[in-house]
């Protein structure tokens, strides 16, 4: 067998990843995370969404800034495309959370990466939200991502950090995994 | 005074053996060997889960040649067949009776608790105490059913692999099986084969060829050393003691039983059952990813297998092998409504042992046995025969010796240790009231 001397340098600190692992096995509330957003509507279908803080290991924290997200309708759908489409951001939240998994699996394995491109493609029939048919659905019917790695590993062990990406992704979940939603409002 | 108190003892012995199924009987015998005095205490017949609690039409995933116990082989002439449920439960009787174990059948444990020199073990007709207990009842005494199933329609019939026996118990109509082991494959085979359309439901499993290159996928594991790995050299032993069973039957043709087979004989796949809305069944959108798990974990496995084959060159196999990928063609189905087109959902979601009736402080916050490669949290307690207690094989037939030699090697150990420290009252039952 040949001896792993090189260690890969994917910028992922596995070591505290899995020593995360092993201290919240025992610790189910420290495990619990909330993860928040808020908005504000600009005008038209311009909306700006603010993430800030968040609540985990038992207290509440701060990203180290302020992150805003600006969110619109293109021009076609007779909007001023202030921003990224929201089912856009579906897709930026995937794409996010694929390749962050596959750094951390390729760290992991010891797997050098030296880019990680991803192509995602969502198709959607508009007469959903439009209301023209009932019987198609609003969301996607069926997201396509694509990778092309570029890594000092076998093609098999590529598409295996890929597979076990997929198993590990929150945002992969959350898509094909069917999670209440409770949305609740008043007049102020 | 207590009921509990006053209850008659029947016995003192070293161990109380819990369950005269493979693993009780094989350690029974090594403690016999030792002149350790034990009881074997079984609910029922022997092998009685075997006789008793399985689907009609199971057998064996390895070969007879495999089935073995402490100095006992298989002596029957149908090497390379599987056992049914009800010959391996033959097989085990007559090793009972070859070893001529100390077995008292139809007697159930109530309870098992602390005394004041090791347990008592509480029984229908009279106690037993001993300073140790094995369970050995086993890792498939209840069906692991998702809370899902609480809020199925009414007029669903469900049914798990723990009470199914065969598809005439079923209405006519469709059949969604949830579950994508050995179990789900095999029950979505049968089902789909008596005219009642299936539906497979499929999260994370573990598909293999029956046949590799000439040999059964088991002589393969056994000959490159993966049923014999331990379970403290696993990359995380939780996970490989959650591994379900692979996909795989035992017939006399030896045919391989995977997703392509069953799609090509008209069962239709879908993604892991994750939620009901009303009487609509919604299926994660995660199948391709498990099948490409699945058959990506096949082939690392046969690339060994091809490694160890080129190093140790056995005679008589066959050229190297590779299966097609699993197809999913059309973009599977989603959701599905239950009732006309799908009147019974069966349950093949996995099986856990039953220690309910051990009261001790032996638990962990999920309620499972807290304990280190069979040697419980508890000193005195041992459990055996759990998948990968120990070894890769330790749910295996042949897999409860190695497991039970070295349990029992610990126990003699305790039971020296603590005689030393504390030796027992003599005799043990004047100690007791009643």
């Amino acid at each position: 067998m040949t001896k792993h001397t090189q260690t890969a340098t994917n910028g992922v600190n596995v070591a505290a990843l899995l020593g995360a692992r092993e201290a919240l096995k025992d610790a189910p509330d420290a495990a619990r995370f909330k993860w928040r957003a808020t908005s504000e509507w600009v005008k038209g279908t311009h909306n700006r969404t603010t993430v800030d803080g968040f609540f985990g290991l038992g207290q509440e924290q701060k990203h180290r800034q302020t992150y805003k997200f600006e969110s619109d309708h293109p021009e076609i759908f007779a909007s001023e495309d202030k921003g990224a489409t929201p089912v856009e951001f579906v897709l930026v939240g995937l794409a996010g959370c694929l390749t962050a998994g596959i750094a951390a699996v390729a760290q992991n394995r010891n797997i050098q990466l030296h880019s990680v491109k991803a192509t995602l493609e969502a198709g959607m029939n508009i007469q959903g939200i439009l209301g023209i048919d009932p019987d198609v659905r609003n969301g996607f019917d069926g997201i396509k991502v694509h990778y092309d790695i570029d890594a000092d590993a076998s093609a098999e062990d590529i598409a295996a950090l890929v597979a076990q990406s997929q198993k590990r992704s929150a945002v992969f979940d959350v898509i094909a995994n069917p999670t209440d939603v409770t949305v609740t409002s008043k007049k102020c | 005074m207590s009921e509990r108190t006053s209850r008659g003892i029947a016995g003192t012995v070293d161990v109380v053996v819990i369950g005269a199924g493979h693993s009780g009987l094989a350690l029974s015998y090594l403690l016999g060997q030792r002149s350790l005095s034990h009881v074997v205490l079984e609910r029922g017949e022997i092998a009685n889960s075997w006789r008793t609690e399985r689907w009609d039409s199971l057998r064996l995933l390895t070969p007879n040649w495999m089935a073995r116990l402490p100095g006992y082989p298989y002596q029957g002439d149908d090497r390379d067949g599987y056992m049914s449920a009800g010959q391996l439960a033959d097989f085990i009787s007559r090793y009972a009776t070859y070893i001529s174990a100390p077995v008292l059948k139809n007697t159930p444990v109530n309870r098992v608790a602390p005394s004041s020199h090791g347990f008592r073990v509480e029984v229908p007709n009279g106690d037993w105490l001993c300073q140790t207990v094995v369970l050995a009842t086993g890792a498939f005494s209840k069906p692991v059913i998702p809370k899902l199933a609480e809020a199925m329609p009414a007029t669903i019939e469900q049914l798990s692999a723990h009470t199914y026996r065969n598809p005439r118990q079923l209405a006519p109509g469709g059949v969604l099986v949830v579950g994508a082991s050995a179990t789900g494959l095999q029950l979505a085979q049968e089902i789909q084969l008596s005219g009642r359309p299936v539906t497979l439901a499929v999260g994370e499993h573990v598909r293999l060829p029956r046949v590799y290159r000439g040999r059964d996928i088991q002589w393969w594991m056994l000959a490159t050393g993966v049923l014999d790995q331990r379970v403290e050299d696993a990359d995380d032993p939780d996970r490989a003691r959650r591994v379900p069973s692979p996909q795989l039957v035992g017939t006399p043709e030896r045919a391989t039983l995977d997703l392509n087979v069953l799609q090509r004989q008209g069962v239709k796949v879908v993604g892991r059952l994750m939620g009901l809305r009303g009487s609509v069944a919604q299926f994660s959108g995660s199948l391709r990813n498990v099948c490409a798990l699945a058959d990506l974990k096949m082939n690392r496995l046969l690339a060994s297998i091809d490694e160890w084959a080129e190093a140790n060159a056995p005679s008589g196999i066959g050229p190297i092998e590779r299966f097609a990928p699993t197809a999913i063609g059309e973009p599977p189905q989603l959701e599905l409504e239950l009732g006309e087109d799908i009147r019974t959902v069966l349950w093949a979601t996995g099986f856990r042992p039953n220690f309910s009736w051990l009261d001790l402080p032996v638990f962990d916050r999920k309620g499972e046995l807290r304990h280190d490669r069979g040697v419980a949290d508890v000193p005195g307690i041992y459990v055996l025969g759990l998948p990968y207690l120990r070894r890769r094989k330790s749910s295996f037939i042949h897999g409860a010796e190695d497991d039970a030699r070295e349990l029992v090697t610990h126990l003699t150990g305790y039971l020296d240790r603590t005689a030393r420290r504390d030796p027992p009252p003599r005799p043990a039952l004047r100690r007791l009231p009643g």
